[in-house]
Protein backbone atom coordinates (compact mmCIF):
# COMPACT_ATOMS: atom_id res chain seq x y z
CA UNK A 1 0.00 0.00 0.00
CA UNK A 2 1.44 3.67 -0.88
CA UNK A 3 0.81 6.72 1.08
CA UNK A 4 -0.50 9.42 0.04
CA UNK A 5 2.21 12.24 2.16
CA UNK A 6 2.64 15.50 2.23
CA UNK A 7 6.19 14.89 2.96
CA UNK A 8 6.64 13.15 0.01
CA UNK A 9 7.01 16.80 -1.52
CA UNK A 10 9.86 17.86 1.03
CA UNK A 11 11.72 14.68 0.11
CA UNK A 12 11.94 15.78 -3.79
CA UNK A 13 11.89 19.81 -3.02
CA UNK A 14 15.92 19.71 -2.84
CA UNK A 15 15.82 17.44 -6.51
CA UNK A 16 13.40 19.52 -8.17
CA UNK A 17 14.31 22.76 -6.98
CA UNK A 18 18.13 22.16 -8.22
CA UNK A 19 17.01 20.36 -11.19
CA UNK A 20 14.87 23.28 -12.50
CA UNK A 21 17.68 25.80 -11.64
CA UNK A 22 21.10 24.16 -12.60
CA UNK A 23 19.39 21.98 -15.29
CA UNK A 24 16.24 22.64 -16.97
CA UNK A 25 17.04 26.81 -16.88
CA UNK A 26 20.66 26.52 -18.66
CA UNK A 27 19.23 24.56 -21.29
CA UNK A 28 16.29 27.35 -21.76
CA UNK A 29 18.86 30.21 -21.07
CA UNK A 30 21.00 28.48 -23.77
CA UNK A 31 18.28 28.34 -26.03
CA UNK A 32 17.50 32.05 -25.99
CA UNK A 33 21.30 32.66 -26.02
CA UNK A 34 21.26 30.90 -29.59
CA UNK A 35 18.60 33.40 -30.76
CA UNK A 36 20.95 36.16 -30.37
CA UNK A 37 24.29 38.40 -30.54
CA UNK A 38 25.37 38.08 -27.26
CA UNK A 39 28.89 37.61 -26.63
CA UNK A 40 29.51 36.20 -23.43
CA UNK A 41 30.15 40.15 -22.21
CA UNK A 42 28.29 42.51 -20.52
CA UNK A 43 25.13 40.99 -19.39
CA UNK A 44 22.70 39.31 -22.35
CA UNK A 45 20.56 42.76 -21.71
CA UNK A 46 23.23 44.57 -24.15
CA UNK A 47 22.51 41.75 -26.95
CA UNK A 48 20.45 41.74 -29.56
CA UNK A 49 17.43 39.55 -30.54
CA UNK A 50 18.63 37.98 -34.18
CA UNK A 51 16.26 35.53 -34.38
CA UNK A 52 16.97 32.01 -36.45
CA UNK A 53 20.20 34.52 -38.20
CA UNK A 54 22.81 31.72 -35.86
CA UNK A 55 21.33 28.80 -37.26
CA UNK A 56 21.27 30.26 -40.84
CA UNK A 57 24.96 30.76 -40.13
CA UNK A 58 25.30 27.41 -38.69
CA UNK A 59 24.48 25.53 -41.84
CA UNK A 60 26.75 27.63 -44.14
CA UNK A 61 29.60 27.79 -41.86
CA UNK A 62 31.85 25.55 -43.09
CA UNK A 63 34.41 25.25 -39.63
CA UNK A 64 31.05 23.80 -37.86
CA UNK A 65 30.86 21.15 -41.38
CA UNK A 66 34.67 20.36 -40.92
CA UNK A 67 34.12 20.05 -37.05
CA UNK A 68 31.11 17.31 -38.00
CA UNK A 69 33.22 15.13 -40.17
CA UNK A 70 36.80 15.59 -38.00
CA UNK A 71 33.99 14.16 -35.35
CA UNK A 72 32.24 11.76 -37.22
CA UNK A 73 36.16 10.30 -38.46
CA UNK A 74 37.19 10.39 -35.60
CA UNK A 75 34.59 8.63 -33.69
CA UNK A 76 33.85 6.48 -36.35
CA UNK A 77 37.82 4.42 -36.46
CA UNK A 78 37.41 4.91 -32.57
CA UNK A 79 34.71 2.51 -32.58
CA UNK A 80 35.49 0.12 -35.18
CA UNK A 81 39.06 -0.78 -33.64
CA UNK A 82 37.52 -0.73 -30.35
CA UNK A 83 34.95 -3.03 -30.73
CA UNK A 84 36.67 -5.46 -33.07
CA UNK A 85 39.04 -6.04 -29.76
CA UNK A 86 36.20 -6.06 -27.50
CA UNK A 87 34.24 -8.52 -29.70
CA UNK A 88 37.26 -10.49 -30.54
CA UNK A 89 38.02 -10.58 -26.84
CA UNK A 90 34.91 -11.39 -25.82
CA UNK A 91 34.15 -14.71 -28.31
CA UNK A 92 37.36 -16.12 -26.74
CA UNK A 93 36.83 -15.37 -23.13
CA UNK A 94 33.16 -17.17 -23.50
CA UNK A 95 33.83 -19.70 -25.83
CA UNK A 96 33.38 -22.63 -23.75
CA UNK A 97 36.33 -25.24 -25.49
CA UNK A 98 38.88 -22.83 -24.65
CA UNK A 99 37.80 -22.56 -21.14
CA UNK A 100 40.29 -19.45 -20.61
CA UNK A 101 41.64 -18.43 -17.37
CA UNK A 102 42.34 -15.38 -15.49
CA UNK A 103 39.18 -13.75 -16.90
CA UNK A 104 38.88 -11.33 -13.31
CA UNK A 105 42.81 -10.15 -14.04
CA UNK A 106 42.68 -9.39 -17.39
CA UNK A 107 39.40 -7.49 -17.49
CA UNK A 108 40.34 -5.63 -14.36
CA UNK A 109 44.13 -5.09 -17.08
CA UNK A 110 41.91 -3.79 -19.70
CA UNK A 111 39.68 -1.50 -18.04
CA UNK A 112 42.02 0.39 -16.62
CA UNK A 113 42.63 2.94 -18.88
CA UNK A 114 39.19 3.81 -18.92
CA UNK A 115 39.35 5.10 -15.52
CA UNK A 116 42.44 7.56 -15.83
CA UNK A 117 41.61 11.30 -16.16
CA UNK A 118 41.23 12.22 -20.35
CA UNK A 119 43.28 15.25 -19.73
CA UNK A 120 46.47 13.67 -17.93
CA UNK A 121 46.18 10.92 -20.76
CA UNK A 122 46.19 13.62 -23.18
CA UNK A 123 48.91 15.49 -21.61
CA UNK A 124 50.78 12.44 -21.44
CA UNK A 125 50.70 11.38 -25.29
CA UNK A 126 50.78 14.95 -26.19
CA UNK A 127 54.55 14.33 -25.26
CA UNK A 128 55.05 10.99 -25.98
CA UNK A 129 53.72 11.80 -29.68
CA UNK A 130 56.01 14.71 -29.82
CA UNK A 131 58.46 14.94 -32.85
CA UNK A 132 62.04 15.86 -31.48
CA UNK A 133 61.49 14.05 -27.95
CA UNK A 134 58.73 11.98 -27.97
CA UNK A 135 58.84 8.31 -26.58
CA UNK A 136 57.24 6.68 -29.34
CA UNK A 137 59.48 7.97 -32.07
CA UNK A 138 62.26 7.42 -29.71
CA UNK A 139 60.96 3.56 -29.50
CA UNK A 140 60.50 3.23 -33.02
CA UNK A 141 63.42 4.29 -34.14
CA UNK A 142 65.78 2.49 -31.54
CA UNK A 143 63.71 -0.22 -32.71
CA UNK A 144 64.96 0.68 -36.26
CA UNK A 145 61.20 0.59 -37.47
CA UNK A 146 61.84 3.50 -38.51
CA UNK A 147 64.84 6.14 -39.69
CA UNK A 148 63.63 9.09 -39.40
CA UNK A 149 60.88 10.72 -36.95
CA UNK A 150 57.41 11.41 -37.97
CA UNK A 151 56.20 14.50 -37.08
CA UNK A 152 52.79 12.52 -35.65
CA UNK A 153 50.88 15.95 -34.42
CA UNK A 154 51.52 17.62 -37.67
CA UNK A 155 49.95 15.39 -39.87
CA UNK A 156 45.62 15.62 -39.85
CA UNK A 157 45.64 11.59 -40.32
CA UNK A 158 47.82 10.47 -38.04
CA UNK A 159 46.94 13.56 -35.57
CA UNK A 160 42.94 11.80 -35.87
CA UNK A 161 43.87 8.43 -35.56
CA UNK A 162 45.83 8.99 -32.70
CA UNK A 163 42.84 10.56 -30.85
CA UNK A 164 41.05 7.70 -32.25
CA UNK A 165 42.95 4.83 -30.83
CA UNK A 166 43.94 6.65 -28.09
CA UNK A 167 40.14 6.46 -27.02
CA UNK A 168 40.24 2.77 -28.64
CA UNK A 169 42.67 2.30 -26.13
CA UNK A 170 40.70 4.05 -23.19
CA UNK A 171 36.83 2.23 -23.81
CA UNK A 172 37.74 -1.11 -25.72
CA UNK A 173 37.86 -2.68 -21.78
CA UNK A 174 34.69 -1.16 -21.21
CA UNK A 175 33.09 -2.62 -24.23
CA UNK A 176 34.39 -5.89 -23.83
CA UNK A 177 33.16 -6.34 -20.48
CA UNK A 178 29.88 -5.50 -21.10
CA UNK A 179 29.47 -7.48 -24.19
CA UNK A 180 31.32 -10.89 -22.29
CA UNK A 181 28.50 -10.11 -19.86
CA UNK A 182 25.88 -10.05 -22.75
CA UNK A 183 27.62 -13.40 -24.37
CA UNK A 184 27.76 -15.46 -21.20
CA UNK A 185 24.21 -14.58 -20.94
CA UNK A 186 22.85 -16.35 -23.76
CA UNK A 187 21.65 -19.84 -22.90
CA UNK A 188 23.76 -22.44 -23.87
CA UNK A 189 20.85 -24.56 -24.99
CA UNK A 190 21.04 -22.80 -28.35
CA UNK A 191 24.42 -23.13 -28.89
CA UNK A 192 24.18 -27.36 -28.37
CA UNK A 193 21.26 -27.56 -30.76
CA UNK A 194 23.29 -25.35 -33.58
CA UNK A 195 25.84 -28.36 -33.00
CA UNK A 196 23.36 -31.22 -33.18
CA UNK A 197 21.85 -29.48 -36.02
CA UNK A 198 25.84 -29.17 -37.12
CA UNK A 199 25.95 -25.52 -37.69
CA UNK A 200 29.26 -24.19 -38.00
CA UNK A 201 31.15 -22.01 -35.46
CA UNK A 202 30.23 -19.08 -37.79
CA UNK A 203 26.89 -20.23 -38.92
CA UNK A 204 26.46 -20.03 -34.50
CA UNK A 205 27.73 -16.79 -34.31
CA UNK A 206 25.87 -15.28 -37.01
CA UNK A 207 22.33 -16.59 -36.17
CA UNK A 208 22.76 -16.99 -32.80
CA UNK A 209 25.41 -14.89 -30.75
CA UNK A 210 24.78 -11.83 -32.82
CA UNK A 211 20.78 -11.70 -32.90
CA UNK A 212 20.80 -12.61 -29.25
CA UNK A 213 23.63 -9.90 -28.37
CA UNK A 214 21.60 -6.78 -30.04
CA UNK A 215 20.40 -4.97 -27.27
CA UNK A 216 23.78 -5.44 -25.83
CA UNK A 217 25.52 -3.88 -29.22
CA UNK A 218 22.62 -0.92 -28.99
CA UNK A 219 23.30 0.30 -26.33
CA UNK A 220 27.41 0.12 -26.47
CA UNK A 221 26.91 1.58 -30.15
CA UNK A 222 24.01 4.67 -28.50
CA UNK A 223 26.34 5.31 -25.52
CA UNK A 224 29.60 5.47 -28.08
CA UNK A 225 27.94 7.60 -30.01
CA UNK A 226 26.70 9.75 -27.60
CA UNK A 227 30.37 10.01 -26.13
CA UNK A 228 31.82 10.50 -29.02
CA UNK A 229 30.37 13.16 -30.77
CA UNK A 230 31.07 14.99 -27.12
CA UNK A 231 35.00 14.41 -27.24
CA UNK A 232 36.37 17.25 -26.45
CA UNK A 233 39.26 16.82 -23.66
CA UNK A 234 41.80 14.32 -26.12
CA UNK A 235 41.49 17.18 -28.70
CA UNK A 236 42.16 19.71 -26.77
CA UNK A 237 45.34 19.18 -25.27
CA UNK A 238 46.38 16.85 -27.30
CA UNK A 239 47.57 19.86 -29.98
CA UNK A 240 47.02 23.37 -28.86
CA UNK A 241 43.67 23.65 -28.56
CA UNK A 242 42.86 25.42 -31.79
CA UNK A 243 42.46 22.24 -33.89
CA UNK A 244 45.72 21.86 -35.09
CA UNK A 245 47.37 20.11 -37.24
CA UNK A 246 45.26 21.76 -40.04
CA UNK A 247 41.62 22.00 -38.37
CA UNK A 248 42.26 18.09 -37.81
CA UNK A 249 41.21 18.18 -34.53
CA UNK A 250 38.29 20.67 -34.60
CA UNK A 251 35.82 19.01 -33.02
CA UNK A 252 32.35 20.05 -32.47
CA UNK A 253 32.19 20.70 -28.95
CA UNK A 254 36.04 21.88 -29.25
CA UNK A 255 34.83 24.08 -31.64
CA UNK A 256 32.12 25.28 -29.09
CA UNK A 257 34.67 25.68 -26.46
CA UNK A 258 36.55 28.44 -28.63
CA UNK A 259 33.39 30.18 -29.95
CA UNK A 260 32.32 30.74 -26.82
CA UNK A 261 35.36 31.18 -24.81
CA UNK A 262 38.43 32.53 -26.71
CA UNK A 263 35.96 34.46 -29.81
CA UNK A 264 33.39 35.37 -27.05
CA UNK A 265 30.18 34.20 -29.55
CA UNK A 266 28.49 33.35 -27.06
CA UNK A 267 25.06 33.70 -29.04
CA UNK A 268 26.66 31.40 -31.52
CA UNK A 269 28.39 29.05 -29.27
CA UNK A 270 25.04 28.41 -27.91
CA UNK A 271 23.33 27.63 -31.49
CA UNK A 272 26.56 25.34 -31.99
CA UNK A 273 25.39 23.33 -28.61
CA UNK A 274 21.58 23.23 -30.12
CA UNK A 275 22.90 21.72 -33.30
CA UNK A 276 24.81 19.58 -31.40
CA UNK A 277 21.80 18.16 -29.62
CA UNK A 278 20.49 17.71 -32.42
CA UNK A 279 22.60 15.81 -34.48
CA UNK A 280 22.83 13.30 -31.20
CA UNK A 281 19.39 12.78 -31.05
CA UNK A 282 18.99 12.24 -34.93
CA UNK A 283 22.00 9.40 -34.85
CA UNK A 284 20.63 8.08 -31.52
CA UNK A 285 17.44 7.45 -33.16
CA UNK A 286 18.61 6.17 -36.60
CA UNK A 287 20.82 3.67 -34.91
CA UNK A 288 17.70 2.68 -32.79
CA UNK A 289 15.40 2.23 -35.79
CA UNK A 290 18.06 0.31 -37.91
CA UNK A 291 18.87 -1.88 -35.37
CA UNK A 292 15.17 -2.66 -34.99
CA UNK A 293 13.64 -2.50 -38.27
CA UNK A 294 14.93 -6.23 -39.30
CA UNK A 295 13.67 -7.62 -35.85
CA UNK A 296 10.97 -10.61 -36.50
CA UNK B 1 42.91 -32.53 -27.62
CA UNK B 2 46.37 -31.01 -28.24
CA UNK B 3 45.67 -28.42 -30.69
CA UNK B 4 43.39 -26.80 -27.93
CA UNK B 5 46.27 -26.73 -25.65
CA UNK B 6 48.64 -24.67 -28.84
CA UNK B 7 45.72 -22.17 -29.32
CA UNK B 8 45.52 -21.51 -25.77
CA UNK B 9 49.19 -20.85 -25.21
CA UNK B 10 48.88 -18.60 -28.34
CA UNK B 11 46.00 -17.02 -27.30
CA UNK B 12 47.50 -16.00 -23.90
CA UNK B 13 50.45 -14.65 -25.41
CA UNK B 14 48.54 -12.56 -27.78
CA UNK B 15 46.87 -11.47 -24.68
CA UNK B 16 49.77 -10.45 -22.60
CA UNK B 17 51.04 -8.59 -26.05
CA UNK B 18 47.63 -6.51 -25.60
CA UNK B 19 48.45 -5.80 -21.93
CA UNK B 20 52.02 -4.71 -22.79
CA UNK B 21 51.07 -2.86 -25.17
CA UNK B 22 48.29 -0.77 -22.82
CA UNK B 23 50.67 -0.54 -20.02
CA UNK B 24 53.71 0.81 -22.29
CA UNK B 25 52.37 4.37 -22.02
CA UNK B 26 51.87 4.35 -18.63
CA UNK B 27 55.56 2.63 -18.25
CA UNK B 28 57.22 5.32 -20.57
CA UNK B 29 55.42 7.72 -17.98
CA UNK B 30 57.06 6.45 -14.92
CA UNK B 31 60.35 5.96 -16.31
CA UNK B 32 60.71 9.26 -17.62
CA UNK B 33 59.36 11.08 -14.54
CA UNK B 34 62.39 9.89 -12.45
CA UNK B 35 65.20 10.90 -15.76
CA UNK B 36 66.51 14.35 -15.95
CA UNK B 37 65.40 16.47 -19.01
CA UNK B 38 68.75 16.18 -20.80
CA UNK B 39 68.60 12.37 -20.54
CA UNK B 40 64.98 12.15 -22.26
CA UNK B 41 66.11 14.34 -25.17
CA UNK B 42 68.89 12.13 -25.90
CA UNK B 43 66.64 8.72 -26.19
CA UNK B 44 64.28 6.72 -24.62
CA UNK B 45 65.24 3.64 -21.96
CA UNK B 46 63.17 1.35 -20.13
CA UNK B 47 65.35 1.69 -16.52
CA UNK B 48 64.46 4.30 -14.05
CA UNK B 49 66.72 7.28 -13.60
CA UNK B 50 67.87 8.83 -10.37
CA UNK B 51 66.22 12.64 -11.25
CA UNK B 52 63.16 12.14 -9.35
CA UNK B 53 63.67 14.62 -6.74
CA UNK B 54 64.85 16.92 -8.76
CA UNK B 55 62.26 16.30 -11.02
CA UNK B 56 59.73 17.27 -8.32
CA UNK B 57 60.89 20.32 -7.28
CA UNK B 58 61.08 21.96 -10.85
CA UNK B 59 57.29 20.55 -10.98
CA UNK B 60 56.38 22.09 -7.83
CA UNK B 61 58.24 24.82 -7.93
CA UNK B 62 55.88 26.08 -10.28
CA UNK B 63 52.42 24.32 -9.43
CA UNK B 64 51.05 22.91 -6.84
CA UNK B 65 49.84 19.75 -7.57
CA UNK B 66 49.10 18.44 -4.02
CA UNK B 67 46.56 21.28 -3.75
CA UNK B 68 44.98 20.31 -7.24
CA UNK B 69 44.86 17.03 -5.69
CA UNK B 70 42.73 18.16 -2.51
CA UNK B 71 40.79 20.36 -4.90
CA UNK B 72 39.90 17.61 -6.87
CA UNK B 73 39.58 15.00 -3.99
CA UNK B 74 37.18 18.28 -2.10
CA UNK B 75 35.01 18.39 -5.17
CA UNK B 76 34.70 14.42 -6.54
CA UNK B 77 33.77 13.73 -2.67
CA UNK B 78 31.00 16.80 -2.15
CA UNK B 79 29.22 15.13 -5.43
CA UNK B 80 29.29 11.86 -4.42
CA UNK B 81 27.81 12.30 -1.26
CA UNK B 82 25.17 14.64 -2.55
CA UNK B 83 24.75 12.68 -5.36
CA UNK B 84 23.77 9.57 -3.50
CA UNK B 85 21.86 10.99 -0.02
CA UNK B 86 19.80 13.30 -2.48
CA UNK B 87 19.38 10.50 -5.57
CA UNK B 88 18.24 7.91 -2.68
CA UNK B 89 15.64 10.39 -0.83
CA UNK B 90 14.13 11.54 -4.38
CA UNK B 91 14.00 7.58 -5.06
CA UNK B 92 12.41 6.93 -1.93
CA UNK B 93 10.01 9.25 -2.06
CA UNK B 94 8.73 8.13 -6.11
CA UNK B 95 8.83 4.50 -5.04
CA UNK B 96 6.76 4.54 -1.37
CA UNK B 97 4.20 7.62 -1.98
CA UNK B 98 1.52 8.69 -4.23
CA UNK B 99 1.59 12.22 -5.45
CA UNK B 100 0.78 14.56 -8.02
CA UNK B 101 3.16 14.98 -11.02
CA UNK B 102 4.50 11.80 -10.12
CA UNK B 103 4.72 10.80 -13.63
CA UNK B 104 5.59 13.78 -15.00
CA UNK B 105 8.62 13.96 -13.02
CA UNK B 106 9.83 10.44 -13.67
CA UNK B 107 9.32 11.09 -17.38
CA UNK B 108 10.96 14.21 -17.33
CA UNK B 109 13.92 11.73 -15.85
CA UNK B 110 14.14 9.36 -18.89
CA UNK B 111 14.09 12.96 -21.39
CA UNK B 112 16.77 14.64 -19.10
CA UNK B 113 19.13 11.11 -19.05
CA UNK B 114 19.44 11.52 -22.94
CA UNK B 115 20.14 15.07 -23.26
CA UNK B 116 24.30 15.75 -23.64
CA UNK B 117 25.88 17.69 -21.03
CA UNK B 118 27.22 20.17 -22.77
CA UNK B 119 23.76 21.75 -24.20
CA UNK B 120 23.35 23.65 -20.77
CA UNK B 121 26.80 24.27 -20.37
CA UNK B 122 26.73 28.26 -21.29
CA UNK B 123 23.37 28.52 -19.44
CA UNK B 124 24.95 27.22 -16.36
CA UNK B 125 28.37 29.30 -16.79
CA UNK B 126 26.13 32.71 -17.24
CA UNK B 127 23.51 31.68 -14.41
CA UNK B 128 26.92 31.15 -11.95
CA UNK B 129 28.26 34.76 -13.13
CA UNK B 130 24.32 36.44 -12.06
CA UNK B 131 24.01 34.31 -8.54
CA UNK B 132 27.87 35.46 -8.57
CA UNK B 133 29.46 31.85 -7.56
CA UNK B 134 31.29 31.04 -11.03
CA UNK B 135 35.63 30.78 -9.95
CA UNK B 136 33.63 28.95 -6.67
CA UNK B 137 33.38 24.96 -6.58
CA UNK B 138 29.58 25.60 -6.25
CA UNK B 139 28.64 25.40 -9.91
CA UNK B 140 30.32 21.99 -9.59
CA UNK B 141 28.99 20.81 -6.79
CA UNK B 142 25.27 21.76 -6.41
CA UNK B 143 23.84 20.13 -9.34
CA UNK B 144 24.88 16.38 -8.08
CA UNK B 145 21.67 17.16 -6.06
CA UNK B 146 19.68 16.60 -8.62
CA UNK B 147 20.64 13.26 -11.04
CA UNK B 148 17.83 11.38 -13.01
CA UNK B 149 20.04 8.41 -14.01
CA UNK B 150 20.85 8.03 -9.91
CA UNK B 151 17.50 8.44 -9.33
CA UNK B 152 16.37 5.79 -12.02
CA UNK B 153 19.05 3.37 -11.06
CA UNK B 154 17.78 3.80 -7.38
CA UNK B 155 14.26 3.49 -8.07
CA UNK B 156 14.60 0.56 -9.74
CA UNK B 157 16.96 -1.03 -6.80
CA UNK B 158 14.17 0.11 -4.27
CA UNK B 159 10.92 -1.47 -6.43
CA UNK B 160 13.09 -4.76 -6.36
CA UNK B 161 14.39 -5.35 -2.98
CA UNK B 162 12.25 -3.21 -0.47
CA UNK B 163 9.20 -4.36 1.06
CA UNK B 164 6.69 -2.07 1.61
CA UNK B 165 5.76 -3.58 4.66
CA UNK B 166 9.03 -3.57 6.87
CA UNK B 167 7.92 0.67 6.21
CA UNK B 168 4.45 -0.31 7.32
CA UNK B 169 5.49 -1.61 10.38
CA UNK B 170 7.95 1.25 11.34
CA UNK B 171 5.20 3.26 10.84
CA UNK B 172 2.91 1.48 13.59
CA UNK B 173 6.08 1.00 15.57
CA UNK B 174 6.00 5.15 15.48
CA UNK B 175 9.43 5.77 13.34
CA UNK B 176 9.31 9.30 11.67
CA UNK B 177 9.16 9.28 7.68
CA UNK B 178 12.62 10.70 7.69
CA UNK B 179 13.55 8.58 10.40
CA UNK B 180 12.51 5.27 8.28
CA UNK B 181 14.45 6.65 5.36
CA UNK B 182 17.68 7.12 7.30
CA UNK B 183 17.75 3.86 9.20
CA UNK B 184 15.66 1.34 6.71
CA UNK B 185 15.97 2.84 3.48
CA UNK B 186 19.40 3.45 3.44
CA UNK B 187 20.84 0.65 4.29
CA UNK B 188 18.82 -1.15 1.68
CA UNK B 189 20.14 1.06 -1.15
CA UNK B 190 24.06 0.94 0.20
CA UNK B 191 24.82 -1.94 -2.32
CA UNK B 192 23.33 0.78 -5.36
CA UNK B 193 25.04 3.65 -3.84
CA UNK B 194 28.37 2.06 -3.85
CA UNK B 195 28.21 1.33 -7.22
CA UNK B 196 26.71 4.46 -8.19
CA UNK B 197 29.00 6.67 -5.90
CA UNK B 198 32.61 4.82 -7.98
CA UNK B 199 31.61 5.97 -11.49
CA UNK B 200 30.51 9.42 -9.78
CA UNK B 201 33.08 9.79 -8.27
CA UNK B 202 35.33 9.01 -10.97
CA UNK B 203 33.18 11.03 -13.19
CA UNK B 204 33.53 14.25 -11.44
CA UNK B 205 37.57 13.48 -10.69
CA UNK B 206 38.14 13.39 -14.42
CA UNK B 207 35.95 16.02 -15.61
CA UNK B 208 37.63 18.25 -17.59
CA UNK B 209 35.13 21.08 -19.35
CA UNK B 210 33.05 22.07 -16.71
CA UNK B 211 35.80 23.25 -14.15
CA UNK B 212 37.34 24.77 -16.62
CA UNK B 213 34.60 27.05 -17.88
CA UNK B 214 33.98 27.37 -14.25
CA UNK B 215 37.27 27.68 -12.18
CA UNK B 216 39.40 30.85 -13.08
CA UNK B 217 42.12 31.34 -9.85
CA UNK B 218 45.07 28.54 -10.20
CA UNK B 219 44.88 28.22 -6.52
CA UNK B 220 41.16 26.63 -6.63
CA UNK B 221 42.22 24.29 -10.16
CA UNK B 222 41.07 20.94 -9.87
CA UNK B 223 43.79 18.32 -11.26
CA UNK B 224 42.54 18.08 -14.62
CA UNK B 225 42.20 21.74 -15.39
CA UNK B 226 45.96 21.86 -13.65
CA UNK B 227 46.96 19.38 -16.18
CA UNK B 228 45.90 21.26 -19.16
CA UNK B 229 47.44 24.24 -17.54
CA UNK B 230 50.71 22.53 -17.31
CA UNK B 231 51.41 21.89 -21.05
CA UNK B 232 51.61 25.95 -21.81
CA UNK B 233 53.29 26.72 -18.55
CA UNK B 234 57.57 26.70 -18.19
CA UNK B 235 57.34 23.24 -16.77
CA UNK B 236 56.69 22.06 -20.18
CA UNK B 237 60.55 23.05 -21.07
CA UNK B 238 61.74 20.26 -18.50
CA UNK B 239 60.01 17.03 -19.88
CA UNK B 240 61.30 14.46 -16.67
CA UNK B 241 59.06 17.28 -14.56
CA UNK B 242 56.01 16.90 -17.09
CA UNK B 243 55.86 13.03 -16.68
CA UNK B 244 56.19 13.66 -13.29
CA UNK B 245 53.23 15.81 -12.95
CA UNK B 246 51.21 13.52 -15.35
CA UNK B 247 52.15 10.73 -13.34
CA UNK B 248 51.22 12.25 -9.81
CA UNK B 249 47.49 12.71 -11.51
CA UNK B 250 47.60 9.11 -12.42
CA UNK B 251 48.90 6.78 -10.07
CA UNK B 252 46.85 7.29 -7.10
CA UNK B 253 43.99 6.57 -9.21
CA UNK B 254 45.59 3.21 -10.47
CA UNK B 255 46.33 2.35 -7.04
CA UNK B 256 42.71 2.63 -6.26
CA UNK B 257 41.73 1.11 -8.71
CA UNK B 258 43.81 -1.80 -7.86
CA UNK B 259 41.81 -2.24 -4.30
CA UNK B 260 38.37 -1.95 -5.83
CA UNK B 261 38.70 -3.43 -9.83
CA UNK B 262 36.37 -6.35 -8.45
CA UNK B 263 33.89 -4.02 -7.46
CA UNK B 264 34.09 -1.50 -10.52
CA UNK B 265 33.69 -3.90 -13.09
CA UNK B 266 30.72 -5.82 -11.53
CA UNK B 267 29.27 -2.50 -11.48
CA UNK B 268 30.05 -2.00 -14.83
CA UNK B 269 27.32 -4.43 -16.60
CA UNK B 270 25.10 -3.19 -14.01
CA UNK B 271 23.87 -0.57 -16.22
CA UNK B 272 23.07 -2.44 -18.99
CA UNK B 273 22.52 -6.12 -18.40
CA UNK B 274 19.11 -6.89 -16.50
CA UNK B 275 18.90 -9.87 -15.05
Amino acid sequence: MKKNNRQAYLFIAPFVIVFLTFNIYPIFLTLYYSLTNYSGMGGIDQADFVGFNNYVRLFSDRYFYQAFFNTIRIWGLNFVVQMLIALGLALLFSDIRLKLKGIGLFRALFYLPNIITIASVALLFSILLDWNHGGLNQMMLSLGLIDRPINWLNSPVYAQSAVALIGAWMWFGNSFIVLLAGISGISKDFYEAALIDGATWLQSFKYITIPQLKPILLYVLITSIIGGLQIFDLPMLLTDGNGSPQGALNTMVLYLYNQAFKYNNFGYAATIAYGLFFITVAFSAITFRTMYRKQV
Amino acid sequence: MNKMKIARVIIYIFLIVLVIVCFIPFYMMIVNATRPNSEILRGFTLIPGDALLDNYDTLTSYMDVWTGFRNSLLVAVSVTVLNAYFSALTAFALVVYEFKWKNAIFVTFIVMMMVPGQLGLLGLYDLSETLGILDTYWPLIIPAIAAPFTVFFFRQFLITTMPISILEAGRIDGASEIGMFHRIVLPILMPAIATMGIFTFIGSWNNYLVPLVIIRTPRLFTLPVMMGALSGSPVAMNLGAMYLGIAISVVPIMVAFLFLSKYIISSITAGSVKG
